[in-house]
Parts: structure tokens; sequence; C-alpha cells
């Protein structure tokens, strides 16, 4: 037993949890893990035109997190949700819920609750009975069903509403219905299939934070899929970013973008420029890297990779500067691209590479360029950080 | 193999076998009394008439020779079965003029129906599905009543003058062509309004746009993004008007004979159940020709859109 | 005023569309007309009267064969969509499957083959099976009118589960409803309109077939299409168009019923 305060709350909540799913299967000691995905493969199809949506796909979520599988469409992020939720079976490997695997499990023997993107709420029912039917079907008693509905109305301030059809509540209600349903049976993982991709976008921030609410207050992990990197950089605590079936690089968001472990993820997340160079002498992870253009950078190396000779480096437009004179590479202006907040300034290299500077937008003056400048860039210092490629 | 994957493939078997035995009844009564007796058809055809009606089970390839030829009882000179081959022309022409006519009435009438707005084009879709549904011996006997000797057509053209005595409609080959016309047209202009539906009529007016006549957007435009429709329509108009039986009989009466009262002969006064059978495979065999082109031109399928 | 140019109209369309639905109701009318005819023609109006439905009423022949009519019906009506929901289930949102096609071609045969056709066919197995048995009540009709309802009763029961998202069963299977629990509480609830509307449609083709019945039945069996193609060859009195206008009614009311329930865009 962890030795933290709150262990007493952690046992009782345990035990509520087990009335819930009695006559379903729940894991008997708890783990700093909730889900554990081991080696798991997936194969739609057989022979020649086999697809693999999942190729040996091993992650490790935690109990408590707010964890986004983020990677764009068809990259199998909600294939391994399905897998989660028992919607499919993997052709390799476990999944195992606190230590044990419910990959052979059907969908309504798992403890885990899924918000669809579709939202799949029953149109014939009412929001009352559509957030009830969980633990009915689990055979609880109709009082405390009822006393779990008004509960879960509550927490989704929806307690007015219980009587209507969902076909006649906005979208975003609809949405936390959606979400309403699938806590009420207190699960002990909540997937959520881009639960906010119906919905625009002051509603979905709105619900960002909503749902940020819900998870702290249930306690309950949540496993999210998104396309939106700016969703995911905003609510999770941690990301994995998947493509082509495989996970690139797991870590808290700040990881995600300030230290992308390769390309792809470096390309997907955020605004990037990528620098052909040499590598310099690897010292505790730094090294100093030589442009195209005779300038040295030094720069930040992924955790223990230990390359050698050309590489590419990538410097976030947000890291450099357009200046007049000097700069560590040079170039023209071609192009200039107003954003509110900010400006872009494309600039073409004496190499013929484009690179993005972003500068804040002040009242006062415009950025100082125009198209056909002269211009220097200037990298921040820790601005620039060689990728595995 | 991973636990996963075994319940995957236990799940998997598991579920074919819900969906055959969730099939069998319906397959079942089908094969029992739809599909399984055209099979005893078969056989029946190469078998020899018994006296009183059935058959003697004696291999006869007698029947399929009646279809087309007969013998000469004095002679014995062989002679196309000219009675045969005139209702097999008689039924290919009618039930050909039948789907002509329906298409030239059919298209206009969904095409109105189509470019209704929506309230109104319910109630218009609302009528044309009525009579598609209501008895079909009840619309021809209705038309019966219409164009008989002394019927309203006739009662009508008197009183006006137009004609000094009743013109003999009624069991004429022209009595089949306008019943089957009058009973099969809504199942012309349904698929044909399914297809016209869909239109995007931006796509009508880009056409305009492009200096298209009316004509041209008809021709060039409309026409060809329904196509399936007219296929589909001609195909549910073709197949019944080819094997009808009751139209034929309540407005052809025993003059004017088509291959389904043909048929019907043969197992009623004619005892000559081989060669019904004999016919209706052949009947069968037309249809299917039919159907082969459907399919042909529907899986080459006309434009997706919609 | 200049009249703004319409993209929709095609010159002569509406004329040819308007007489259409004239012509196909002008010898419907006719007939329900002459129905309430005091004379014995069928042409020459001689002043209102309800004697020929009362004469209907009071002919047995008739009430036999409508009594027998319905039973038929009713009976394969139900066995039909019975039928034609399992099979749907079976057939629907699924991969291909071995079979499948082969199963479509299957259940949609009877609308392919002439009716004529499977008429002498019955005609053929049934006289054999009636002497083999020595039975030969109503249940050949009804087997025979089951087949050829189920592909009519399968056609709007399969389009709305086509129509239905399948999400709803996944998310009952994820809210811990077993397999049949799904089924009971939400796929037959969503899928009810539709299994009304194969109801209704089998039911109505039922009641109007007259080539298959004809050829099927033994002594005695008539239907009321059965009934009244045998009357055709006689003199035609305006009972006819008695009894064909309380049919027409019927029909109409269920095709109403029918329409009505498919339309409904929502749940």
């Amino acid at each position: 037993m962890p030795s933290a305060a709150g262990c007493d709350d952690n046992q009782r909540s345990r035990q509520k949890e087990r009335d819930v799913f009695s006559g379903v299967i729940v894991p008997e000691k708890p783990d700093r893990n909730a889900i554990e995905v081991r080696g798991v493969s997936k194969r739609f199809g057989i022979g020649e035109n086999a697809f693999k949506a999942l190729d040996n796909v091993s992650v490790t979520i935690r109990e408590n997190e707010f964890f986004t599988l983020l990677g764009p469409s068809g990259c199998g992020k909600t294939t391994l949700l399905r897998l989660i939720a028992g919607f499919d079976f993997p052709t390799e490997g476990q999944i195992m819920l606190h230590g044990q695997d419910i990959a052979p499990l059907p969908p309504f023997k798992r403890p885990v609750n899924t918000v669809f993107q579709s939202y799949a709420l029953f149109p014939h029912m009412t929001v009352g009975q559509n957030i009830g039917f969980g633990l009915e079907m689990l055979g609880k008693p109709k009082a405390e069903v009822k006393a779990r509905v008004d509960q879960m109305l509550r927490l989704v301030r929806m307690e007015a509403l219980k009587d209507r059809r969902t076909s006649q509540i906005s979208g975003g209600q609809q949405q936390r219905v959606a979400l309403a349903r699938a806590l009420a049976p207190s699960p002990k993982v909540l997937l959520l299939d881009e639960p906010l991709s119906a919905l625009d976008y002051k509603l979905r921030k709105e619900m960002q934070s909503e749902l940020k609410r819900l998870q702290t207050e249930t306690g309950i992990t949540f496993i999210f899929v998104t396309h939106d990197q700016e969703e995911a950089l905003t609510m999770s605590d941690r990301i994995a970013v998947m493509s082509a079936g495989k996970i690139l690089q797991v870590g808290a968001p700040w990881e995600i973008y300030d230290r992308p472990a390769d390309r792809f993820v470096a390309d997907f997340i955020g605004e990037t420029n990528f620098l052909p160079g040499t590598l310099g002498a690897i010292e505790n992870g730094r090294t100093t890297v030589t442009l195209s253009s005779g300038a040295m950078l030094p720069a930040t190396l992924a955790e223990g990779y230990v390359p050698n000779g050309p590489a590419t480096i990538v410097v976030r437009p947000e890291h450099a500067r357009a200046i007049r004179e000097g700069g560590d590479l040079r170039g023209q202006v071609e192009n200039i691209v107003y954003f509110g907040t900010d400006t872009h300034i494309h600039v073409r290299l004496d190499d013929r590479n484009l690179f993005t500077v972003r500068q804040q937008n002040s009242r006062s003056r415009d950025c100082g360029f125009v198209v056909g400048d002269a211009v220097g860039v200037a990298i921040a210092p820790d601005g620039a950080q060689v990728l595995k490629d | 193999m991973s636990a996963a994957s075994e319940a995957e493939t236990r799940f998997e078997r598991e579920d074919t076998r819900r969906r055959w035995l969730l099939s069998t009844p319906a397959l079942l009564i089908i094969l029992v009394a739809a599909v399984g007796p055209l099979l005893v058809v078969l056989l029946y055809s190469f078998l020899a008439p018994g006296s009183y009606g059935d058959v003697r089970w004696q291999f006869s390839s007698d029947a399929w020779f009646n279809v087309f030829l007969e013998r000469d009882i004095f002679d014995d000179t062989l002679a196309p079965a000219w009675a045969h081959l005139s209702i097999f022309w008689r039924s290919m022409k009618l039930a050909f003029i039948t789907t002509l006519l329906t298409l030239v009435f059919g298209f206009p009438t969904a095409y109105f129906i189509a470019t209704r707005d929506e309230r109104t084009r319910e109630i218009w879709l609302f009528l044309i599905t009525i009579p598609f549904w209501t008895n079909l011996l009840i619309r021809t006997f209705a038309l019966q009543e219409v164009i008989r000797q002394e019927g309203l057509l006739n009662t009508l053209l008197l009183k006006l003058g137009l004609i000094s005595q009743p013109i003999p409609m009624l069991f004429t080959d022209f009595a089949i062509g306008l019943g089957m016309t009058y009973v099969y047209l809504p199942l012309m202009v349904l698929p044909l309004y399914a297809s016209m539906e869909r239109i995007d009529f931006r796509i009508v007016e880009a056409g305009y746009d492009l200096y298209a006549s009316r004509f041209g957007v008809l021709r060039r435009i409309i026409v060809p993004l329904v196509k399936p429709g007219i296929i589909a329509g001609s195909i549910l108009v073709f197949i019944p008007s080819l094997g009808a039986y009751v139209t034929p009989r309540v407005l052809g009466g025993g003059k004017s004979m088509m291959l389904g009262n043909l048929i019907e002969l043969q197992f009623g006064q004619g005892r000559n159940w081989p060669l019904g059978a004999a016919l209706s495979i052949a009947l069968m065999a037309i249809v299917m020709i039919a159907l082969l082109f459907y399919v042909r031109n529907a899986s080459r399928g006309g434009p997706t859109h919609g | 005023m200049a009249r703004s140019f319409s993209v929709r109209a095609q010159p002569g369309f509406t004329t040819v569309a308007l007489i259409c639905f004239f012509l196909l109701y002008l010898p419907i009318a006719t007939l329900v007309v002459y129905a309430f005819n005091a004379g014995t023609s069928i042409a020459i109006w001689e002043g209102f009267s309800l004697r020929w439905f009362h004469q209907a009423w009071n002919n047995s022949q008739v009430i036999d064969a409508s009594i027998r009519s319905v039973q038929i019906a009713t009976a394969a009506a139900i066995l039909a969509t019975i039928c034609a929901t399992m099979a749907a289930l079976a057939t629907t949102r699924t991969r291909a499957y071995r079979g499948l096609t082969a199963k479509y071609a299957f259940i949609n045969a009877p609308l392919m083959v002439p009716e004529i056709v499977t008429a002498v066919a019955l005609l053929i197995v049934f006289s054999r099976v009636k002497i083999a048995t020595g039975y030969s009540g109503l249940g050949y009709l009804i087997l025979a009118h089951t087949a050829f309802c189920i592909p009519f009763a399968y056609l709007p029961i399969r389009a709305r589960l086509e129509a239905m998202d399948l999400s709803l069963e996944t998310a009952a299977a994820d809210l811990y409803a077993t397999r049949w629990q799904a089924f009971r509480r939400v796929t037959l609830p969503l899928l009810w309109p539709g299994i009304l509307a194969g109801l209704m449609l089998a039911f109505v083709i039922s009641l109007d077939d007259v080539v298959i019945t004809e050829f099927v039945k033994s002594g005695g069996q008539d239907t009321l299409p059965t009934y009244m193609l045998g009357q055709l060859r006689r003199v035609v009195t305006p009972e006819m168009n008695a009894i064909s206008t309380v049919f027409l009614a019927i029909s109409i009311l269920i095709v109403t019923v029918f329409f009505f329930i498919s339309r409904k865009r929502d749940v």
C-alpha cells in the first residue's frame, strides 16, 4: 500500500467501484499503471491485402492520468482506443488493466467506458435513461440507478434536461450526456474518441476545460484521442504521438513540443524550421552544429542519442529573430504574413531553404521589413535541437 | 497466437454461425416455395405429358421441340410453330412497347414530382405510390370498364358525336398495351424519381451558364444523371410485362394471348405440362438475359452523385 | 414584368405529368362512382344507391373469400416479416462474408422470377405433395405467399438497419449490455418502424396476389382476387365495383399508414 495520505479514500472508492462492477471483472491489486499495452499489433484483412493498423505498440498509462493519443487520421490512434474498449481484438499482444490481460474480453465485461465521436446517444431514450443505461445493465437496484443518474446530471450540470429526448438538446448538451453516461458506472478508465470534433470553436474551448474539471473531480484515468495538437497540448498530462501504426514519442506536452524525438513529431506539433548541419563533439547531450552558412550553433540532443557527421536540426519560429545586420543565417524576406498577435516572416535563406521567423506584434510599429529586404536570422541560445532521423 | 486473437477467431466464428442461423428460415422458405420448384419445372420440361395432365416419368425432348417447331400431322414435315412463335413475338413486342410508353410518360411525371418543393413533393409521391400498392386486378378491371364497348370512353365519344358507333377496343393488342402501360406506370416512375431526387440542380445551373439550351440540358445533363433510374425502371416494367397474365387475360380475352396465358393453357385445357414447363423456362431465360443486361449496365454504373 | 428563369422547368413536362395523374385516377374514380349506381349497368348512371354493397355483403362467396384473403395475408405477412427481420439482421452491417452476396440474390429471387413461372412451379410441386400427404388446406397458400412476401418485408427492414448508427449497439455493449440485451433494448426499438412497414407491405402484397393463388389453391379456396378474376368472365354488375371499392379503401388505408411510417425522418 502506498503510504500517501488519501490512502483510505482510495480504498473506500475502490470498494465502491467493486460494488458497481459486481459481475464484471475488477482487478484485485491496485497498481500505479492503469493500462499497459504490451506489444500490440492489429492487422485488418488477411494475406496480401492485410493492413497493419498497429505495429508492435507498447505504452503505459498511469492511474488518474489525462493521457492523449495524438496523430493524423489513419495513424492507428482510434484503433488502439477500440482495442482497449474491446470493440476489436488485437492480432498480437496484451492489454493489461491493473495487471490483468483484458484483451480477450468482450466490451461488456470490461470496466472501461467510451465517449463516442458521434456521441451514440440512444435516440429512443431520455437523457436520464441514457445515463442510467450502464448501471441498469449491471443489474443495479432502481433506487441506486436513480440516485446515480441525478448525481451525474449534477456533475455535468444538466439537471433540468433529465426527461428530454436526446434529439431535443443541443450538440454541446449531447456531449455532456455522453460524458455523464460513460462516467455513470465509474469506469476504471474513460476512453474519449475525438469527442470535441463535432463542436464549434467556442464550445470546444468550453468543453476542454469542462473535461479537465471532470477528470480532476472524478479522478478517473482519461484516454483521449485527437488529431488536434493544440487540444492535446493544453489538456494532457502526457501525450503519445502516433504515426503509421507506431508510437513515436510519449511525454509531457512540453517534452513533445520542445524535445521532439524525430522529424515527424517536430513537424506534426507546431511549426518548425529544419536546417541541415554538421555535428561537432558531443558532451553531456549538447553539441555544436556547423550550418551551411558557416555559423556555429549550440544545440541539444535527444536523450541517449549519439550521432555523428551530418544531421538535421530544428528551430521553432519563435526561437529566432529577424535582424538587419549579421545573424546566424542570411537571406531575403520572401513573404510577410500577419496573424494578429504575431507576424510570420518567411525568409529565403542563401542555401535556398525556407525559414520562418515568428515575431510578436506591437501596436506602435509593424515588423520593420518589406518583401525583398536582405535579412539575418538570429537563433536564440538553446533554440536549436538535433533531430533523430 | 495470443489469447486475444483466439478470442477474435472464436467471436468471428460465432458471428458467422449466428448470421447463418438467422437467415436460415427465410432462405429455407424461399428455397421450398420459390426457387426450388423452378428446378422441378426444368425437370418436367424433359418429361412426357400424362393423358390427364401431369407427366409420365419418361425422358422426352418433345416439349422443347414443340416450343419452336411443329410436325405436320399429315405429311410429317417440320415447320416453325407459328402459333407459339407469334405469341413469343407478341409478348416481346408488347413488353417492349409498354416499357417505352411508360418511359415516355413516366419520365416527365417523375421529373415533375422531383422538381416540386419538399412538401408538395410528398403529396405527389404519395399519389403515385397508391396505385403502386393497390390491387393490379382491380386497376385492370377499372380500365376494362372504361374501354369496353358500352364503357365510359365510347359513351363519351358517342355523346360528343365524334364517332357514330362504339370502337371495339377491348380484347385487342391495343387494350393489352394500354392496360400494361396503365398498371406498370408507377413501376417506372418510382425508380426514375429516386434518381432524379438526387440531382443537384446547381449542376443544371452550370449547364445553362455554359450556354446549354433547355433541350441541351435535358439530353446532356439530366438524362445521363438519371440513367441508372431509367435502366432500373425499364427492367422493373419489362419483366412483369413479359410474363403478364392477369392484364392480357382481362383485357385481351382469349384472342390476344401472351406467354403467361399460353403457359396457363398448357396446365389447364391443353393438358401438356411438359410444354408449359418448357415455355416457362424459355420465359425465365429471356428474363435472365434482360437481368444480365441490367447487372452489366448497373455495375458499369452511371455517374455517382449526391 | 419579366419572369425569372427557372432552372428546373422543362417545356411540356408539367402537362404530361398532370395528364398522367389524371389518367391514373380516372378509371379508379369511375369504378368507385359506379359502385353506387342504382342500375345494373357499369356504364349508365341511374342514380345513387348502396344496393350493390348490400348484395356483396350478403354474398356468402364474397364474404368467405374475403375472410380467407385476410387469414392468408395475416399469416403470411407475420411469417414473412419474422423471417425477413432475422434475415436482415444477418445480412446487414457486416464485413462481406462467404455467401453474403448469394444470400442477397436468394432473398430477392422471388422478385426476379415472373409470377406465372413461380405459379406453375408451385402447382407442379404442391399437386404432388397434396397427393402424397393428403393435406390440402390453406398451408400451401400461406407458404407460397410467405415466400414472395419475404423480399418485400425485407426491403424496409434492411433499409432501416443500414441507416441505423452502428455505434449505438457498440455503445450498448460498452455500457455492459450483453448481445441479447443490446438487441432487446437498442436495436429492436429503433428497428420497429421498419418492421411495421415491412409487415404492412407484406400484408398488402399478399392481399393483392392473383396469379400464384390461382394456381396453388385447391377447390373452394378462392381468395377475393381469384374470386373476382373468375367473376370477370361473366356479365359484370356493379357488385364487382362495390367489392373493389371496399378492397381499394382498405389497401389505401394501409398504404397511407405505411407511407407515413416510412417517410418519417426522425426516430
